[in-house]
């Protein structure tokens, strides 16, 4: 892998980052001293994905304009990656008109028609959509793909095994992308499911599959960028199950109470680790580091500031947008 | 299956023949003329190909438009209803068959939450121009799983235009709206109107049919039947066994009904109902789904909150009353809205 692609995961790992920790200030900060899910200028649950960025940054870089994403729950780091508007995503998660779905989708629910990306929060219930946009695609002109992203848990709904065997039997251009995070909410991998590895799977439905292990970037982009070519060379989907991290509890409030290794979750952080890798390779300094970090701090902020200045809906217009 | 019956009507002009068609041909000619017309029309589900669809729906467009355009698809609803939404959203307009009504409840999913929430979710940014067909309704003992309407259900979450046509000029028209129209449009058949071979039918399930290609506008009502005496709101089959109880009882007892066939349970035409109810003064809602918390009281519902002064009497409803549809023919027509439940059900608003 060369400097440059190396330098730009880092840089979208860290934005994507940086906007989860703003996000995480941002939610927290009118919910003191008691924490009330629906009160502030962030109502809601709040899935933050830290700890996932690899998975976002590696699979996302292989993607060109007009190539489709749907995510998860927990989307705003794949929303980032595939270049969602970030302002109208921001202001989205604020519940405000200048949001991408005019404040009525809020974080589980973010669509940007100009990137094709869109998310669900029903789990697995993302895959099948992806599916229909990668069948208008290889009906269409050109060799455009569809990124259908859900978690280790969504791997034992109906949705998914429905999805493969269809995108699979139609030779779809789908990549399904599996983030194991080891938890679905408080359940361990192991107590939900009979096998080692969900990448398994795939040779029931006639397509490869690939576990990545240690949420490595570098790896993800690699089999990614196999997985997204043979998808645009028409020979089908392909499964990826990335083992990565949930940084963070499984809600901001999740009190992680059920988690043993929680001690050991900042020590397994993907970002400074990669930092030190990319150090130790000669392709990133201090200077370099801290200057990524300033850019995407002031990006994000920039995003934060125009979704605080994007109006609140109007009570009156509640009704809009049910019928086209 | 399906045929087209080609007939001369007694009375017809020399030289004019009536084209008379079932209502599962008028549907496949409507999906058949809109795809002749767009080509980001496709057609999938369950044994919508060499089969032309359970119910006869999609009769033959495979021969027509071949694979590529009208695809069967294996027993995953919720992939390939979940698909259909993903090629609404890149600009298809898919026609996607859910075999019985009653299978939703392995997809409603995609249905209740995607299909029909993404474009509100989106504020506005993000259309689903799908149209989602499914049979519905019962009368030929096919029990408590193949049998429901639901329709009250779809009608019932938000998002989803639902339309339920009653015989073969409508159903054509209805397919060729919900085809153009940039909203999802659940279009549910009854199996009792399609006129099949293999099943009872009522004479008009099989009637003229326009050749060219029309639309039956989504959210008007039609008066099947002007009268004076009482209005009965009903749609799909039951229109049927209304208009034969208006007409036995205009014969037989001299009362003059009305009869609102809905089409389209949304939007809902409320002022087609209530200006009938205007001048009627009597209200019988004649519904094959489930009674409670459906239709029914939503018709009686929207005229109460108008003006209950319009009614001369307590109003009827003649639906399933609340029990799952019971296989024992006895039984089943016991529940179903028939023909002589809903003459009961005039009797007894007209003495009330």
């Amino acid at each position: 892998m060369d400097s440059k692609t190396r330098l730009d995961l880092y840089r979208v790992m860290v934005i994507c980052r940086t906007y989860e920790e703003a996000i995480l200030r941002e939610y927290h900060a009118d919910k003191k001293p008691a924490f009330d899910i629906g009160a502030g200028l962030v109502p809601g649950e709040m899935h933050l994905s830290a700890g996932q960025e690899p998975v976002a940054a590696g699979v996302c870089a292989h993607l060109r304009p007009g190539d489709a994403v749907t995510a998860t729950h927990r989307p705003h780091h794949v929303a980032i990656a595939h270049g969602v508007d970030l302002d109208k995503m921001t202001a989205e998660i604020f519940g405000r008109e200048g949001g991408l779905g005019r404040g009525r989708g809020g974080h589980m629910h973010l669509f940007d028609p100009n990137v094709h990306f869109s998310c669900s929060g029903i789990i697995a219930e993302g895959l099948p959509p992806a599916l229909g946009q990668a069948f208008a695609f290889k009906r269409g002109e050109g060799d455009r793909v569809a990124v259908a992203v859900t978690g280790e848990g969504a791997a034992n709904q109906g949705a998914f095994h429905e999805s493969l065997n269809l995108a699979a039997l139609w030779k779809l251009p789908v990549i399904f992308v599996v983030e194991d995070n080891d938890w679905a909410i408080s359940v361990p991998r192991d107590v939900s499911t009979a096998i080692g590895s969900n990448a398994d799977r795939a040779a029931a439905y006639g397509m490869p599959g690939q576990r990545i292990a240690d949420n490595d970037v570098d790896a993800i982009y690699t089999v990614a960028g196999d997985a997204v070519a043979r998808a645009r060379a028409g020979e089908g989907p392909t499964l990826l199950e990335i083992h990565t991290l949930r940084l963070w509890g499984h809600f901001e409030g999740d009190p992680q109470a059920y988690r043993p290794e929680l001690a050991d979750v900042p020590g397994r952080d993907p970002i400074p680790a990669y930092e030190q890798r990319l150090t130790e390779a000669g392709v990133l300094n201090p200077g370099m580091a801290a200057e990524i970090k300033d850019e995407a701090s002031a990006r994000v902020e920039k995003a934060i500031a125009f979704a605080k200045s994007s109006p609140v809906p109007a009570p009156e217009t509640a009704l809009q947008y049910v019928f086209a | 299956m399906s045929a087209t019956e080609t007939t001369t009507a007694s009375g017809a002009q020399a030289g004019q023949a009536e084209r008379r068609l079932t209502t599962a041909r008028a549907i496949s000619e409507g999906i058949a003329q809109e795809m002749e017309r767009d080509p980001a029309v496709v057609v999938l589900g369950e044994d919508v190909g060499a089969y032309g669809g359970i119910f006869g729906a999609t009769g033959g467009l495979l021969e027509q438009f071949g694979p590529d355009r009208v695809l069967d698809t294996p027993i995953s609803e919720t992939a390939f209803i979940g698909l259909g939404i993903g090629a609404a959203v890149e600009g298809m307009r898919p026609v996607v068959e859910l075999m019985f009504a009653d299978f939703f409840g392995v997809c409603m999913d995609q249905i209740y939450n995607h299909m029909a929430k993404i474009h509100f979710e989106s504020g506005g940014n993000v259309k689903v121009p799908m149209v989602l067909t499914m049979a519905a309704g019962g009368g030929y003992s096919d029990a408590e799983q193949h049998s429901q309407c639901l329709w009250g259900t779809f009608a019932h979450l938000p998002g989803m235009k639902v339309v339920v046509p009653s015989n073969p000029a409508d159903a054509k028209g209805l397919m060729i709206s919900a085809i153009r129209d940039d909203n999802p449009v659940v279009y549910v058949f009854h199996k009792g109107i399609m006129g099949l071979p293999w099943m009872a039918k009522n004479p008009r399930s099989i009637a003229h049919v326009p050749e060219e290609p029309y639309e039956t506008p989504i959210g008007k009502a039609a008066v099947a039947r002007e009268g004076t005496d009482a209005t009965v709101v009903t749609l799909s089959l039951s229109v049927h066994h209304a208009l034969d109880v208006a007409e036995k009882l205009a014969e037989q007892d001299g009362v003059d009904l009305e009869v609102i066939d809905l089409r389209s349970l949304v939007p809902l035409d409320t002022e087609t109902v209530l200006s009938s109810v205007a001048r009627t003064g009597r209200l019988l809602v004649v519904d094959e789904d489930y009674q409670s918390f459906g239709l029914s009281g939503e018709i009686a519902a929207r005229v109460a909150e108008t003006d209950p002064g319009l009614l001369r009497a307590p109003l009827r409803r003649v639906a399933v009353p609340d029990v799952p549809i019971p296989y024992a023919r006895s039984l089943e027509q016991a529940v179903l809205p028939t023909p002589e439940r809903i003459e009961a059900g005039v009797h007894d608003l007209l003495k009330a």
